[in-house]
């Protein structure tokens, strides 16, 4: 399934300044190890032994996966996965 | 049997007329208020606690507002003329127990008993492009000018959105700074000027507001938010507005706000993004239902650090203002449990949902009961975030 994972601004230098990665995958987990193949610098960033670290969100068509089936979430074809972090600036 | 054609002295020899005095002692022990007057009398002043029916339509509509022919009515128009008029249909209706007040709101306000304030001259100009609109109208206006904003920061988000709400006529807007405008921050905090470089920016954007709308009063707070004021300062305000440029500011913002029970519209801004959310506690979603934890130090870049287009920070701003006359006006919908982010390069805006945590350790069920004395107590938001407070002033 032809997923798009979206990167933030404060991720990005890990992905040589991309913020729209496209990648195969059947659920939120899958796209995400396709995505670190591509950039491995990201996969420490956000992860821990496996799972999301906590103060990254990631939303599957507009909805969060820590309240639905986390990195099992399942992903249908086309859909846009966002990852988005904290952000504290206002200056 | 009288009629309408009555003389109106004979109609007023037939009528209960209530002095000033006895009028409030009725109107405070319950009595039901009605203003027969037409809509820009009442719009111009009226007495609190009083239901507007202008006199074309009290007989079509008393007994939806007051089915039993017993209870006290009492009518008030400019004078007395037209009350009495209607207090005599009313009588003739079945209504056993209506009565007037004796010189109407003209008399009461030479007493100089209070009315419910209402928009001067000045104002109806002022704010008319408001009034037109069926969902502010005078009473919205109203509520503006009655409402108390605070700011958290005067910077990128917080210009823009003291420019509007100033422009809008929120009555009191409070602003929390401790910084000194610096040329870096002209590229977007537009509330600034060049010639107030080294000013306090509480003390300039008062400056920018007090010249833009007399109606606005400004106060300013020139010191940082910490765990030992900001139960005083939040105390006295309506709405939140955070435009705080660091994480220990807002998890305590946030904590202190849910305490409270006070909204807080928050926005965020990095790069060419940002975000906005409107938490209202235990209506919806809290912002650590959101973000329980900070990123680590190394993931949150600064405005200062990574740069930001000022012209997104403008878009942000303004959407907090938006998101603030909502809530004070009580008109559509906010974004609670929404998070809106928006990326100014390609123009787009995404919704993402977001929900009240069950385990969230300030508003959750689960969520410790707060001692009053413990009120002002608060974690060490430095030490949770694993980083120092702010970056160097003035980079932000």
């Amino acid at each position: 399934m032809a997923i798009t994972v979206k990167i933030p601004a404060q991720l990005r230098a890990a992905t040589g300044g991309e913020g729209e990665i496209q990648v195969e995958g059947s659920t939120v987990g899958e796209a995400l190890d396709a995505v670190f193949e591509q950039y491995a610098g990201l996969r420490e960033r956000i992860t821990e032994d496996g799972t999301l670290r906590r103060f990254v969100n990631v939303y599957v068509s507009g909805e969060d996966i820590r309240f639905q089936d986390g990195l099992d979430t399942a992903l249908d074809d086309g859909d846009e996965v966002t990852i988005l972090p904290a952000v504290a600036g206002g200056a | 049997m009288a009629t309408a054609a009555d003389p109106i002295e004979q109609v007023k020899e037939r009528i209960e007329m209530l002095s000033l005095e006895a009028a409030r002692e009725e109107i405070a022990s319950g009595a039901e208020l009605i203003d027969v007057r037409e809509q820009h009398e009442w719009d111009d002043a009226h007495l609190e606690g009083a239901k507007h029916v202008p006199q074309a339509e009290l007989a079509g509509k008393i007994e939806e507002l007051v089915p039993e022919r017993d209870k006290r009515i009492v009518l008030y128009c400019r004078t007395d003329n037209r009350s009495a008029r209607q207090a005599d249909i009313l009588e003739q209706m079945g209504y056993r127990n209506v009565a007037v007040i004796k010189g109407g709101i003209t008399a009461w306000t030479e007493a100089g008993l209070p009315v419910v304030a209402t928009l001067t001259p000045e104002q109806r100009t002022r704010y008319s492009r408001h009034t037109l609109l069926p969902e502010i109208g005078v009473e919205g206006q109203l509520k503006l000018l009655n409402s108390k904003v605070l700011l958290l920061g005067a910077g990128g988000l917080g210009s823009p959105t003291a420019l509007y709400l100033a422009a809008a006529g929120v009555g009191t807007i409070g602003i929390v700074d401790d910084d000194v405008v610096d040329a870096s921050n002209l590229q977007r905090q537009v509330i600034h000027t060049t010639d107030r470089v080294g000013v306090p920016k509480t003390a300039s954007a008062k400056q920018t507001i007090e010249a833009l709308n007399p109606d606005v009063k400004v106060v300013e707070y020139n010191l940082r938010l910490d765990a030992s004021n900001i139960l005083d300062i939040l105390a006295g305000y309506d709405v939140i507005v955070d435009g705080a440029d660091n994480f220990p500011t807002r998890y305590l913002l946030n904590d202190a706000s849910v305490r409270l029970r006070k909204p807080v519209v928050s926005a965020s801004i990095l790069g060419f993004e940002g975000q906005i959310s409107t938490f209202i506690p235990y209506d919806g979603p809290c912002y650590r239902c959101l973000y329980p934890t900070p990123p680590p130090p190394e993931l949150a870049p600064s405005c200062g650090a990574n740069g930001v287009l000022g012209v997104m920070a403008g878009v942000m701003g303004l959407l907090q203002a938006n998101e603030v006359v909502k809530l004070v006006t009580g008109v559509g919908e906010t974004l609670s449990g929404r998070l809106l982010l928006y990326e100014s390069l390609s123009t787009r805006f995404t919704e993402l949902k977001v929900r009240r945590d069950p385990e969230c350790p300030i508003c959750g069920e689960n969520a410790p009961e707060i001692a009053p004395e413990d009120m002002g107590k608060f974690p060490d938001y430095e030490l949770f975030c694993g980083a120092p407070a702010r970056e160097p002033s003035p980079a932000a």
